[in-house]
């Protein structure tokens, strides 16, 4: 889960995944959505929820790491990392002490598209919960030690990460998948550039991509409507009204047919493989996703699953997920297997994508992953926090305020025409591959 | 940064590691959670427990915000349980499971899993062996009789049993051979217990697990899985009567196979020598230390010990109000991290660590000094009781959050059954975590920060750093 999120910048709506038949009547009366809209102007999706903690889960869209200057990656990142590093009168100790005092946990991340935020609270302490956000997020101080401390400790991880074979593979095929473009550059930067990445770069980054106009905002607690109206005016009211990004342009995945391999002195050899993946707003959304869920979900229900790990015992996991972002889709995947075996693996890898290309998958397979895809929506929402961010999900991707109670019939309409169709759609060109380790019967392709 | 997005958490059968700092933290927040769910929620159900014919214990945990079901089977039987050069067979068995029996065929009982949308895993520590599944709550019967089932009617083959082998040694290099940081955390571990067989990963060593087989992974479940050895654990939407009912008709069908014998494993002898081990690899950029001290769990300790481990740990090194992380990353300025914690949910021991990392131009041996001022400070002269209240307070916070996660606490009662605990002694936690006294944490501290009894790990780079060479020439 923290994988696909780091990935794409997005939760893992594949694998929180949908709504049993028998329960969707439930989940949809359990979680009454409300729409509240502020006296101010701001919106929050709000579920009413009796209970001793409230959770508030938001994003600024667009502001992400696409906003990080070429030359410069890792402003956002290294930014919202601060961002609860001091804020207003109080200094990163007074902040982190005061938080830790009535066990208020206030969190940012940075995805490729998106920045988020997720803040959670006893209810006792709620409007001061809040006033830590609204510090947070309109009055961060970015004093030089505070900052010194965080780009020492982002630093160290990026070097640690530049020796493994996972990190190593996974940059390098978004670096050949997206050349020139902010989609191919490290989402945390690299230690050269985020050496270089100075104050007035925070500062200047935020000013610029905190905004109401692109705030997406969800609330699950005990607390009125009036109350939330109130409270995000508070909280969020002095933020400018709309961001000044960056635009960033539409891309395509390159690469298709490519193999790239790294020479790195590792036991087990790492593999990323992907193609071009379907946008979240094309009609054929669901379907591929229903044809995904069969191709490699991670379990024995899936093909990869049975053919690499089950009968063969090549890997111990092997998986793929479709990947939406605002400007470009992809399919990505990675196993990591002994170096004798990791062309065998490839091979059959492309060979199962290959089949089901071309000829979907069998009308047994389509309606158990149905099946499962539509019951299992409720067991990804059964915390306060899960539903938020579900709910921030749908507000990013535009589905509506009804797309909890929509998504089942939305999946249960996928026909066998329509799965063979897209799964040709999906699955018909060559794979961009990338791998990490010695890796015996697979060569860089150039 | 990007993490490596080979997805973990989809593939199934993955075994947790013996005794991480991570799982301690979760644990006791699972703990307090469960006190709190029932103080926030004082009218609900009590968690019930009973025994049937057979010797199964089950136990329920009523859950009726959402229409789901959590339910756990906890075998009595771990990695510590093998027989000495066996090492990684109830892992191992734990992944043949999955394997099918005459009745259900391989496959067949994940299938009725995901068509209900529902989930499945397994994992194995060194004292249990653990199988669930999440479904709507009207499959709880489709799955006990599944559970039921395997619970004896295992049926293994050399063409299912090969391949798995090999998925398990692939599993093995994923967590450790690939990965540094775990090469030194199994050498601490075997140089913390020079007698008990927590000493040994759970995932076993690489050698021993080459040479498991169809043969010994049968013999093993023969004599380990039978009802009175299990744990059935349900949480969710239903009653103790309903869950009594579908158990008897189920489960308690099941015949026992064997006796259980008492789990008495070899214990440590008194510890005179501190231990410091060294692992340096290439791929090591940035020099660590971990510490780990030989503790009572909370099986083991005297009154009051657990519960004054868990606030020193607090006091010490969680988060960055911590005496650790305020002394060494902020005051001093010496370390990028510093951090400890308690892990007291084994039968025999726990384990308490600290661990920190030097900043660049820093050494060990300075980080270490500094680390060992800091507790010293505490053994000399206690703690505060602003820290002993804010602690306190911080661990019955973490239960109030972790009280809606339903997996969460079937996972607490599970794990404390399979470890000599009482469903009683779950529930009395936050009122002992409140009646802790500074005195009892420092008492703690000098007892159990005692140097004799420690490993001291260190992570170390080798001279020439590693250099990934592709085509792209840049990756490094």
């Amino acid at each position: 889960m923290t994988s696909l999120k780091s990935i794409a910048g997005r939760p893992a709506a594949v694998l929180l995944a949908a709504a049993l038949l028998t329960c969707a009547a439930s989940v949809a009366d359990a979680t009454q959505i409300e729409r509240v809209v502020s006296p101010g102007g701001i919106e929050a999706w709000v579920v009413h929820e009796p209970s001793p903690v409230i959770a508030v889960e938001f994003a600024f869209s667009g502001g992400g790491a696409v906003q990080d200057p070429a030359d410069k990656p890792g402003i956002a990142n290294l930014a919202a990392n601060l961002w609860d590093d001091g804020a207003g009168e109080l200094d990163a100790k007074a902040f982190h002490s005061r938080l830790e005092s009535k066990s208020i946990g206030l969190s940012f991340s940075v995805g490729r598209d998106n920045v988020r935020g997720s803040l959670r609270t006893l209810a006792a302490n709620r409007d001061e919960a809040f006033e830590f956000l609204r510090l947070a997020l309109t009055a961060p101080r970015f004093d030089p030690d505070a900052v010194e401390r965080e780009r020492t400790q982002l630093v160290s991880r990026l070097r640690r990460a530049s020796t493994s074979p996972n990190d190593i593979a996974s940059r390098l095929w978004w670096q050949t998948a997206f050349p020139n473009h902010p989609y191919g550059r490290p989402t945390g930067g690299t230690p050269d550039s985020v050496a270089r990445i100075g104050i007035d770069d925070l500062k200047a980054y935020t000013k610029r991509v905190l905004a109401r106009g692109n705030l997406k905002l969800a609330i699950v607690g005990d607390i009125t409507s009036t109350e939330v109206g109130s409270l995000i005016d508070r909280t969020f009211g002095a933020l400018p009204a709309e961001p000044e990004l960056t635009p960033v342009a539409d891309a395509t995945m390159q690469g298709l047919g490519r193999r790239i391999v790294v020479q790195l002195d590792v036991p087990q050899t790492v593999v990323t493989f992907g193609l071009r993946g379907i946008a979240r707003s094309d009609p054929d959304f669901m379907t591929a996703y229903v044809i995904n869920h069969i191709l490699g979900n991670g379990s024995s229900s899936s093909r990869l699953y049975r053919e690499v790990r089950e009968q063969r015992g090549l890997a111990y996991g092997v998986s793929d997920s479709l990947v939406w972002l605002d400007h470009a889709a992809v399919l990505i995947g990675g196993t990591a297997t002994r170096p004798a075996v990791t062309g065998e693996a490839i091979g059959i890898i492309e060979r199962e994508m290959q089949r089901l290309g071309e000829s979907g998958p069998l009308e047994q397979e389509l309606v158990q992953a149905k099946s499962y895809l539509e019951g299992s929506y409720p067991l990804g929402l059964d915390t306060s926090a899960k539903i938020a961010g579900q709910l921030v999900q749908i507000q990013l991707d535009k589905l509506g305020i009804d797309y909890i109670d929509r998504r089942a019939s939305m999946i249960e309409a996928v026909t066998p025409a329509d799965a063979k169709r897209v799964a040709k759609r999906l699955l018909d060109s060559g794979l961009l591959v990338t791998v990490v380790g010695q890796p015996q019967g697979v060569s860089s392709t150039e | 940064m990007p993490k490596p997005h080979l997805d973990l958490k989809a593939s199934s059968r993955k075994p947790a590691p013996s005794r991480p700092f991570a799982v301690a933290m979760t644990l006791i927040a699972m703990l307090a959670a469960t006190l709190c769910v029932r103080h926030a929620f004082a009218s609900g159900p009590d968690v019930a427990h009973f025994t049937l014919g057979n010797g199964l214990e089950v136990v329920v945990i009523p859950d009726h915000r959402t229409p789901v079901v959590t339910h756990m089977v906890y075998y009595k039987v771990g990695a510590a349980d093998e027989t000495p050069g066996k090492s990684g067979l109830a892992h191992f068995l734990e992944h043949l499971m999955f394997k099918g029996t005459n009745k259900n065929p391989l496959g067949r009982f994940s299938q009725a899993v995901f068509t209900l949308g529902g989930q499945e895993n397994a994992f194995t520590t060194s004292d249990y062996t653990a199988f669930y599944q999440r479904t709507p709550r009207d499959r709880l019967r489709t799955l006990m009789e599944f559970e039921a089932d395997r619970m004896t009617g295992l049926v293994l083959t050399d063409e299912v049993v090969r391949p798995e082998l090999q998925v398990v040694l692939e599993e093995q290099s994923m967590r450790v051979a690939n990965n540094p940081g775990a090469r030194l955390f199994e050498a601490m571990e075997a140089a913390l217990f020079v007698n008990h067989p927590y000493g040994r990963p759970v995932i076993g060593w690489r050698h021993e697990i080459e040479k498991l087989d169809r043969a010994q992974a049968i013999a093993f479940y023969r004599r380990f899985y039978t009802p009175n050895n299990a744990i059935v654990v349900v949480a969710g939407d239903v009653t103790a009567d309903e869950v009594r009912t579908l158990a008897e008709a189920t489960y308690g069908k099941v015949e026992r196979v064997v006796e259980v014998t008492p789990r008495m494993r070899p214990m440590e002898p008194p510890h005179e020598a501190a231990r410091t081990v060294t692992l340096a690899d290439p791929r090591v950029t940035q020099a660590s230390l971990r510490r780990f001290y030989l503790a009572p769990s909370a099986h083991t300790a005297a009154p009051g010990e657990n519960e004054a481990l868990d606030v020193l740990a607090s006091i010490l090194g969680n988060g960055e109000e911590s005496r650790l992380y305020q002394a060494l990353v902020i005051e001093q300025g010496i370390a990028i991290s510093a951090g400890a914690g308690y892990d007291g949910t084994g039968l025999d021991y726990g384990t308490f660590q600290i661990s920190a990392t030097p900043k660049a131009g820093t050494t060990l041996p300075q980080v270490e000094a500094a680390m060992g001022a800091v507790l010293a400070e505490v053994i000399d002269k206690g703690v505060t009781e602003e820290e002993l209240e804010r602690s306190k307070n911080s661990l019955v916070a973490e239960a109030i959050y972790a009280q809606d996660n339903q997996t969460a606490l079937a996972r607490w009662y599970g794990a404390a059954l399979a470890t000599g605990l009482t469903v009683e002694s779950i529930e009395q936690w936050p009122d002992r975590v409140r009646r802790v006294t500074a005195e009892e944490v420092r008492a703690a501290a000098r007892r159990y920060l005692d140097e004799r009894g420690s490993v001291t790990g260190y992570l170390v780079p080798t001279p020439s750093p590693a250099k990934a060479r592709g085509p792209e020439g840049k990756h490094t």
